[in-house]
């Protein structure tokens, strides 16, 4: 890891004071699970990294007078887990939260640093950029790709988004809350996830000078929420594939529903195919399958990752499932 | 392109921030050069009043099972660097360094996290507790002990982690169950597989804390 400077602000208008105009030059430090493991790494070189540890206001997980949740950015894991609220109305965050089985990993991950945490694209953190470019061309494709996208893959980014708590935010209808040098502005969680089209970009609707403050999840009003997750190992890994489910139901009949998968594309995944094949439904192991299916149907899968598109279909079924199940 | 070798063994205090490349960079104002080992002063950034430190050497305070111990550390310096290489306590063991094998887990706060994924200055004013506390007056920690008994290692290498993670475990799961331990060790691997021994252990030791075995 390179030397760099170190400053520790009390509120987050001194934190934005403190970050640079330009992507690399200073980076913002929540739990550090996964920063500290980039700039050993050499991928990442800050020149200062600005701590949140210090900004009490971003701490914290509360209902609003309006009936949202509030998750403070660096809100933890392990807060998440233990919060009364979160397990009463959104049981699937806690599952979210479960999937990353490390308890050491719960303590110090926040909520804020799991949805902004970099690719797991091992050409990225071997080095090679966001985009793993020589020459102005890929190495992906034609590269070690078993575990790269399969939907929303025609470049130049083929990573996937590693966040295990997007797809389910993003099903639940989240806000984030961002912090700049002119002050405060929410964006659509489902907004916030871009693919990037070059190498000084993010995959993330976020400048360089401002931070993630909260994430703002509207009242499940009665939905049903399941999320599943499909792992080659069963702790000390991201998933292959995953989805999140959301369903408004009245009666046995789904009003509507939200499906979103993770671990597949550059960003978290929604499908409208399969939230179509699920309206006005009653769920069954059948039109569960059919879901999973058209989730899919679109999926060009690379040389070595066509096994992935089966894992998300089934994923998709199965947290539909899961879903209308009850819990 | 990043393929560089690690750079710890550079001097202190010479990083390879181009300290005037990142003024011109992110308008931050600066008084006085730095000047290699030595302690740099604390600075601010344009408009802000948060002071800078580093990136050379500062003082840092670690309250590490129990007692303060203040060092010169560079704030780039994780706590697993500061015990092992700076406080002579090698207990927590370095691994792979990257948060995904648990042998450096130590207690910050009641709550098992990895020693690599935590930098030394971000660790002030919290209680660390280290394996090396465990053991009073020669007797071995209910945990160790059931370590011992339950032939809970083969090369030793993850043992200090993993005692470590059972002992927040059971802080705060007095009454596991074999599936509850399984789930609640996930954050540790151990690459001889004695995962059988070491859940034991756990079950044993739970039942020995209660029995008032207890040392920490
Ligand atoms: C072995 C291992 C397994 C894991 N498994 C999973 C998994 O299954 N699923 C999953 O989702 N995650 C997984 N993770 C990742 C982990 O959950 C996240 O890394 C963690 O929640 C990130 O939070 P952090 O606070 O440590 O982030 P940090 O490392 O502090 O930050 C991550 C990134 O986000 C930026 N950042 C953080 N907070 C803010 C903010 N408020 N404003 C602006 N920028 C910010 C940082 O600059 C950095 O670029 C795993 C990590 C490890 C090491
Ligand atoms: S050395 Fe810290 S987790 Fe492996
Ligand atoms: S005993 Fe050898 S790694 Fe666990």
């Amino acid at each position: 890891m390179e030397a760099f400077e170190y400053a520790r602000p009390t509120s987050k208008e001194e934190a934005v004071k403190l970050l640079a105009g330009t992507w690399g030059e200073t980076e913002v430090l929540a739990g550090g699970t996964d920063l500290l493991s980039l700039m050993k790494d050499y991928a990442s070189n800050p020149k200062r990294l600005v701590s949140l540890s210090g900004i009490a206001a971003l701490k914290g997980i509360s209902s609003q007078p309006d009936g949202d949740l509030r998750i403070g950015a660096t809100a933890t894991l392990q807060e998440l887990i233990a919060s009364p609220i979160v397990a009463k109305q959104y049981p699937a965050l806690v599952e979210a939260a479960h999937g990353v089985r490390s308890p050491q990993i719960q303590s110090l991950g926040t909520v804020g640093g799991d949805l902004l945490q970099r690719p797991r694209c091992w050409y990225y953190r071997g080095g090679h950029g966001l985009l793993a470019q020589h020459d102005g061309k890929s190495l992906v494709p034609d590269g070690e790709n078993q575990y790269h996208a399969i939907l929303g893959n025609s470049g130049p980014a083929y990573f996937v988004n590693p966040s295990s708590f997007a797809p389910i935010l993003i099903a639940l209808g989240a806000k984030v809350r961002v912090h700049g040098p002119s002050g405060a502005r929410e964006v659509e969680l489902s907004k916030f996830f871009r693919t990037p089209s070059s190498e000084s970009e993010r995959e993330y609707d976020l400048k360089p000078n401002e931070i993630l403050t909260e994430i703002l999840v509207p009242a499940p009003g009665g939905a049903k929420m399941a999320v599943y997750e499909v792992r080659e190992k069963e702790a000390l890994d991201w998933p292959l594939a995953a989805a999140a489910v959301v369903l408004n139901t009245s009666g046995k009949t789904v009003k509507s529903a939200r499906v979103v998968m993770g671990h597949v594309a550059p960003i978290p995944w929604p499908s409208p195919e399969a939230e179509a094949a699920l309206a006005g439904k009653t769920i069954s192991e059948s039109v569960a399958d059919e879901a999973g299916k058209a989730a899919v149907a679109k999926a060009t899968p690379l040389s070595k990752n066509a096994y992935k598109v089966q894992l998300a279909r089934v994923a998709t079924k199965r947290a539909i499932l899961a879903a209308a199940g009850g819990a | 392109m990043s393929r560089k070798k690690d750079k710890l063994a550079r001097p202190p205090g010479r990083g390879s921030v181009s300290r005037r490349d990142f003024l011109r960079g992110a308008g931050v104002a600066v008084s006085g050069g730095l000047i290699a080992g030595e302690t740099t002063k604390a600075r601010a950034a344009a408009g802000a009043t948060t002071p800078i430190l580093g990136p050379g050497k500062v003082p840092i305070t670690l309250r590490i099972n129990g007692k303060p111990q203040t060092l010169e550390l560079e704030p780039r310096v994780t706590l697993l660097d500061a015990l092992r290489n700076h406080l002579d306590l090698t207990g927590a063991k370095n691994v792979c360094d990257r948060g995904t094998c648990g042998a450096c887990t130590v207690i910050l706060d009641g709550d098992p996290v990895y020693a690599c994924n935590v930098l030394a200055i971000e660790a002030q004013g919290r209680n660390i507790q280290t394996i090396e506390s465990l053991t009073v007056g020669g007797k071995l920690h209910p945990v160790s002990a059931a370590f011992v008994e339950h032939d809970a290692q083969q090369c030793g290498f993850c043992t200090p982690g993993f005692v470590m993670a059972v002992k927040a475990f059971l802080d705060h799961h007095p009454n596991p169950t074999m599936e509850s331990v399984e789930k609640g060790l996930g954050g540790n691997l151990c690459r001889c597989g004695t995962y059988v021994g070491i859940r034991k252990a756990a079950l044993q030791a739970a039942k020995s804390v209660k029995g008032g075995l207890h040392n920490a």
